[in-house]
């Protein structure tokens, strides 16, 4: 009876391991909501703890909330990563339908196009992008945060694929019954759809609330910021910075994303699931 | 109601040809069932009537229009597809009412919200839904109205499907293979069910299936197709009787027909299996295959002779399946008393009347035979 033995230990083994890698992606957390609940001298301590001799969250709150007004922010990276949202949206599911459903000569070529747009990182666009934008003179302004990724081929990408599974009839049946090509979009891919959009939505607004390198390159006004430069903000090299404030605004922002991922976390993986890129 | 025309239609994907000039009248409420194997392009000419594809070549007529370039929607039929295809994320009332909605409310009415408001949509939803539960009445579905597809079973996701069909009253129905997802005793309901539906419609109905069994037993006329071509239309029974092409004789009619190789004799006489037949063939001297169906096959006596190799009961008939002596040939016989079943292995002899015998040319053509009128006299005597 030695193999449940070995079983054990190679259990345990694995155990650790995964707690190890756990503990490593955790910790920045951990930390982060550790030093938010610090007051500025245990900050600054040099004696390492995780828990705060003196509970100081509240006052680290009130600090952050009276330094900076983060509730503008936060309503700035609502408007950006919904409205961002909405209009990938509004363009991907037309194009990934006519990609995954339609016949018309070129379609390949379009799909491999979009496949291509997929690998250019947009930091390797961003001078172009930034140059039109100064051309048409929006920089600054929520435009600048929002028209560079109202096209996103990985959206398109994501919705195509999951369109393919829709059995053509469902599409037949909805020209039989006299829907019209853009009313099959959002009639019936749509409501057909709604597990791969979730997961789309949750990359996309993930991706532009925690977007730091754009809207520092476009913003100059203060009340246009999004959440991460707000708590930039934070960051004072000729005052010193106030670490327990700053992460305790840093708590504030990522707060609805995790709320949100909650929220959706079924939806998110039926919808990577369905798309068969898991 | 409507009578429905195809002129010389032809279909190609890229190169390879799926329909090869297809004409065919549908009569004003005719039950014309579409049958062929998989892949004769029946499929492709049913979404080709109902607009869904453009063909290559050719005119669809529906009473007297020619329709080609008319929307799907535009052409008033209705279509109840092999996968139902029910809006998933509507109740099964929401899709029956989505061709009447799209049919009389406008664009501003229909919108979600707003569209509510407006007087006329109420004026209209009120006619909808009477339209609506009449249908459901007759298809004994109103129970069901506001479940979702996923929480109805195959019968009843079918019958929403030709709910769906039948409200908006169209010129004719077109069914894609519509029974071959249900089980087995369900498919043999819905046939009864179909038809007698096609009975008090007295409206057109055009059947695709592959099912010779669902084409024989409900349709008016059958129209088998293979390989991309119209073989032979007429009535089940004529088909059944009077195939005029081996490939129909072997498609329709289950079990299949028993087909023997023959010879045309120098003396306009056929032989099969060293035995002439009295019958006689105006065709040149040469191969031909000749066919008999398996009721056809009378065990016990006769000139041929083979082992039983299996036998099927069935219950209220049998079939009973003889290898012939001294050849690779394998034959089924019907047999109606099922309490006198030869045992396996056992050998027999059989026979088959003159005028059960279907001959075919080299090239699958029916040939005509004639029986030799002293010869029949006598066998009738016999008999």
């Amino acid at each position: 009876m030695t193999t449940p033995a070995k079983l054990s230990l190679w259990s345990v083994v694995r155990h650790i391991l995964l707690v190890a890698g756990a503990v490593v992606m955790l910790l920045p957390f951990v930390w982060m909501i550790s030093t938010a609940s610090k007051p500025p001298s245990e900050v600054f301590s040099s004696e390492l703890h995780l828990i705060p001799h003196q509970f100081a969250l509240w006052e680290n709150l009130q600090t952050a909330f009276a330094k900076a007004n983060l509730w503008r922010f936060l309503l700035n990276g609502v408007m950006v990563t919904v409205s961002i949202f909405v209009l990938q949206v509004l363009v991907a599911l037309p194009a990934a339908y006519a990609l995954a459903k339609l016949r018309f000569i070129g379609r390949n070529a379009l799909f491999a196009l979009v496949l291509f747009g997929i690998l250019i990182p947009p930091q390797a666009t961003a001078i172009p992008v930034f140059l039109l934008l100064h051309k048409l003179g929006v920089l600054d302004s929520y435009a600048a945060l929002v028209l560079p990724f109202t096209i996103s081929v990985f959206g398109i990408f994501l919705m195509r694929q999951f369109f393919r599974n829709v059995p053509d009839d469902l599409v037949d049946a909805a020209r039989m019954d006299g829907i019209s090509e853009f009313g099959i979009v959002w009639r019936v891919m749509l409501p057909a759809a709604i597990p791969a959009v979730t997961a789309f939505g949750i990359f996309s607004v993930v991706a532009h609330w925690n977007d730091y390198f754009w809207p520092l390159i476009v913003l100059n006004s203060e009340h246009l910021r999004t959440p991460p430069l707000a708590v930039a903000h934070f960051r004072n090299a000729e005052a010193g910075t106030n670490y327990g404030a700053l992460m305790a605004a840093a708590m504030v922002i990522i707060a609805p994303l995790l709320v949100a991922f909650l929220l959706a976390q079924r939806r998110f993986v039926e919808g990577i699931a369905l798309t068969g890129i898991k | 109601m409507a009578r429905i025309e195809l002129n010389g239609i032809r279909k190609s994907f890229d190169a390879t040809e799926v329909l090869g000039g297809i004409d065919l009248t549908i009569e004003n409420g005719d039950f014309l069932s579409l049958v062929g194997p998989s892949g004769c392009g029946k499929s492709t000419l049913l979404r080709i009537i109902a607009g869904l594809e453009p063909q290559s070549a050719g005119q669809v007529t529906i009473d007297g229009s020619i329709v080609d370039g008319i929307r799907p929607s535009a052409r008033n039929l209705a279509m109840v597809f092999q996968s139902y295809a029910l809006y998933p994320h509507l109740s099964a009332f929401d899709n029956m009412a989505v061709p009447l909605r799209m049919r009389r409310l406008s664009t501003v009415e229909r919108l979600p919200l707003l569209g509510s408001l407006l007087p006329g949509r109420r004026r209209e939803e009120r006619i909808i839904r009477a339209d609506i539960d009449k249908v459901a009445a007759q298809l004994e579905i109103s129970h069901l109205l506001q479940r979702k597809p996923a929480q109805l079973s195959g019968g009843q996701r079918q019958r929403v499907a030709v709910g769906r069909a039948m409200v908006r009253q169209p010129e004719a129905f077109l069914f894609d293979e519509p029974l071959s997802n249900l089980d087995a005793k369900l498919r043999v309901h819905m046939r009864a069910e179909l038809a007698e539906l096609h009975r008090s419609l007295r409206s057109t109905f055009i059947y695709v299936t592959h099912d010779q069994a669902e084409a024989m037993t409900m349709s008016s006329r059958l129209a088998v197709m293979i390989g991309g071509e119209l073989v032979q239309v007429g009535r089940p029974a004529e088909i059944y009787d009077n195939p005029r092409d081996v490939r129909v004789a072997e498609f329709v009619g289950s079990p299949k027909i028993n087909m023997m190789p023959g010879r045309i004799r120098d003396d306009s006489r056929i032989e099969v299996f060293g035995h002439v037949l009295r019958l006689a063939s105006s065709q040149p001297p040469g191969n031909c295959s000749i066919g008999v169906r398996s009721e056809r096959i009378e065990l016990g006596s006769g000139p041929f002779s083979g082992a039983v190799i299996h036998v099927e009961n069935m219950g209220a008939e049998a079939f009973v399946h003889i290898g012939l002596n001294g050849t690779e040939a394998r034959l089924v016989a019907r047999v109606n008393d099922v309490r006198r079943l030869p045992d396996i292995g056992s050998h027999l002899s059989f026979n088959f009347a003159a005028d059960a015998v279907r001959a075919f040319n080299s090239a699958g053509k029916r040939i005509d035979v004639t029986a030799e009128q002293p010869e029949r006299i006598r066998e009738r005597a016999v008999v």
